[in-house]
């Protein structure tokens, strides 16, 4: 499997679609720490001190993103890019055949490119974040404290698990479809849909559940439910943790009613909390990559290969 | 001399169609086995089943001893196989190929260098052995797979089609370079081939399979003489002049079978020995016998016969 992993590593580095990728998403990084920078006083002031660092993930200034949304939306397109192809490419080739016909275990094929996918995205993600911290302790004037590291660390570790699906699933494609371009548009369409259409899927049925909500609880239920269907996208389960992660203060997913919140004090949460809170996300995340690459791993194992 | 290759009542089956039919193959130690059939046939199937690409509907299989539905890696460790167009990482040079395929195996990296360093020279690719794959011809292509199915030094080498879409020089010096290793390393060899003269030269013994069953297994020169049972004699005979009505007169001789026309002259198929009827027969209508000389079968006949009758 090592063989593998390290001959697809090798692929994925120096392969010219990463490198197109890897330079649009470093740009935009860039300008996104940018921009961050320009809003982050004004956003500070709602911010405890001893997590200031943080905003520079998730301020927003006008219409650019934060870099962790931006994350978000770029990084499935990574783990697709590096998926697609992986089992399909080997099939247009011809090389599986040639490649199975050695003494080597089925699966430790499709392991080996998986793995390697992960390690590529980890890289990746770890890079632009030390980048990042790099171009923000100059902007800021300090550098970050240890609750903010490990709150980054979390962050990179969920990256990868999110990208890991959307990697997951485009082997899963590359290997029910057989063909390239097939495998690359499928992954693609599932993307699209994830990420903005099941919005719009969400509100058509909250609004069909209940209908002219007048009362709070109605209005309540509405936005639960509305919630609930979203979540059925790994981009949702994604923004959410990363808001709860990356902002101490955060400790609610949806509409809190005023009530609710008489008693709680305005005091960031411990780390410890946080990941309480987003535990549940981050397990159906990885539930869902296991999923995906469970599926591939039967299916691979069973098919003739002829090519 | 014992069985490397054997399968018994092997059969494969894709939902209502029947690929490979209670097939009983047996190759011995060392020797080139032909395999021979159609487009579409189950050679394909057949090899795939041989090496634990696709699991049998029924009936077993033993290569080198182990059965490959159940210990695919031993077999796999033992035998190299070259599929119907070999295709190959592009972005990597020829040695970078052979050499992930080393490493695949588990060789060492030093003796994988030292093997792949040797085979490139052995199929004359010593000089393009840093050029990308995809600057490759086709022939030169097919010559990488004979160096590759090698790096793992096996027992068995199983070829699909090794000669398909190459010119008639590029296959022969292919079929040739096969011929040349296997005796040199006393290699077994499962060939599968449309070139029936060379496959001709180069088998002691064929199998042939039409439609999922094998028609016909043993040695080419048993084969030949077996279809030939009742006409022993075949004679190429060419003359020159008027030779319109010969034809006829040809087909009315005594003990002659058939007559075949071919370029500038007849396949007769005969018998018994015809020769003086026929020399007198010529040289009583005035003309001038050019060539006469006795054919033995051709592969080709044996394969269209048994094709035919399947």
């Amino acid at each position: 499997m090592s063989v593998v992993f390290w001959k697809e590593l090798a692929d994925h580095f120096s392969s010219r679609r990463f490198m197109i990728l890897l330079t649009i998403i470093v740009l935009t990084g860039l300008w996104a720490t940018y921009s961050a920078g320009q809003t982050i006083r004004l956003d500070a002031e709602n911010m405890p001190t001893e997590s200031v660092f943080l905003l520079l993930l998730t301020s927003q200034s006008g219409a650019l993103f934060p870099l962790a949304t931006f994350l978000g939306f770029l990084g499935p397109l990574v783990g697709i890019t590096l998926g697609f192809d992986a089992i399909s490419g080997e099939y247009a080739r011809g090389t599986l055949s040639r490649v199975l016909s050695q003494p080597i275990y089925r699966d430790s094929l499709i392991n080996g490119k998986f793995l390697a996918g992960l390690a590529t995205v980890a890289t990746f993600w770890a890079s632009i974040l030390i980048l990042v911290i790099g171009l923000g302790m100059p902007l800021l004037g300090f550098p970050p404290n240890g609750e903010e590291l490990w709150r980054m660390l979390f962050f990179t570790l969920i990256g990868i698990i999110y990208v890991g699906f959307w990697l997951a699933l485009a082997m899963l494609f590359s290997i029910l479809f057989q063909r390239t371009v097939t495998a690359a548009l499928g992954s693609l369409a599932l993307w699209l849909f994830l990420a903005i259409f099941v919005w719009m899927v969400a509100k058509v049925v909250s609004d069909i559940v209940v209908r002219d909500p007048s009362t709070p609880e109605q209005l309540v239920q509405q936005a639960n439910i509305e919630t609930a269907v979203s979540r059925f996208s790994p981009n949702t389960l994604y923004s959410e943790t990363v808001h709860i992660l990356l902002n101490p203060v955060a400790r609610t997913f949806g509409p809190v009613l005023q009530e609710q919140l008489s008693g709680i004090l305005p005091t960031p949460l411990a780390l410890s909390q946080s990941l309480l809170l987003i535990f549940p996300h981050i397990a159906t995340l990885l539930a869902l990559v296991a999923v995906c690459f469970a599926i591939s791993y039967i299916k691979f194992m069973r098919t003739e290969i002829r090519t | 001399m014992s069985t490397v290759i054997e399968t018994h009542n092997l059969a494969k089956h894709y939902r209502d169609l029947v690929a490979v039919n209670d097939l009983n193959l047996r190759v011995e130690q060392g020797e080139i086995f032909g395999f021979l059939g159609p487009n579409g046939a189950g050679k394909t199937t057949t090899i795939l089943m041989l090496l634990g690409l696709t699991e049998p509907t029924s009936g077993q299989a033993s290569v080198c001893g182990f059965d490959p539905a159940r210990q695919p890696l031993e077999v796999k460790k033992r035998v190299g196989y070259l599929p119907e167009n070999p295709g190959y990482y592009e972005d990597m040079t020829a040695w970078e190929n052979l050499l992930y395929i080393a490493r695949l195996n588990r060789i060492p990296e030093g003796e994988a260098r030292r093997r792949v360093t040797l085979l490139l020279e052995q199929v004359g690719l010593a000089a393009d052995g840093d050029r990308l794959v995809r600057e490759f011809s086709r022939g030169m292509k097919q010559r990488l797979g004979i160096a590759e199915v090698l790096v793992k030094e096996p027992q068995v080498l199983v070829l699909d089609e090794p000669t398909l879409g190459l010119d008639p020089d590029g296959a022969v010096r292919i079929l040739e370079l096969i011929t040349k290793l296997s005796h040199e390393r006393g290699l077994t060899v499962l060939l599968s081939s449309h070139l029936l003269h060379q496959v001709q030269q180069m088998c002691r013994r064929i199998g042939i399979i039409v439609k999922g069953r094998m028609i016909v297994q043993g040695e080419v020169s048993k084969l030949g003489s077996a279809i030939l049972k009742e006409r022993q004699w075949n004679f190429l005979v060419q003359v020159d002049g008027r030779t319109d009505a010969l034809e006829n007169e040809l087909r009315s001789l005594n003990g002659v079978a058939e007559v075949e026309p071919r370029t500038g002259g007849w396949l007769l198929r005969c018998t018994e020995d015809v020769r003086p009827q026929l020399v007198s027969l010529v040289t009583k209508k005035g003309l001038s016998l050019l060539q006469l000389r006795s054919e033995d079968p051709t592969l080709e006949e044996i394969y269209l016969k048994y094709f035919r009758e399947a």
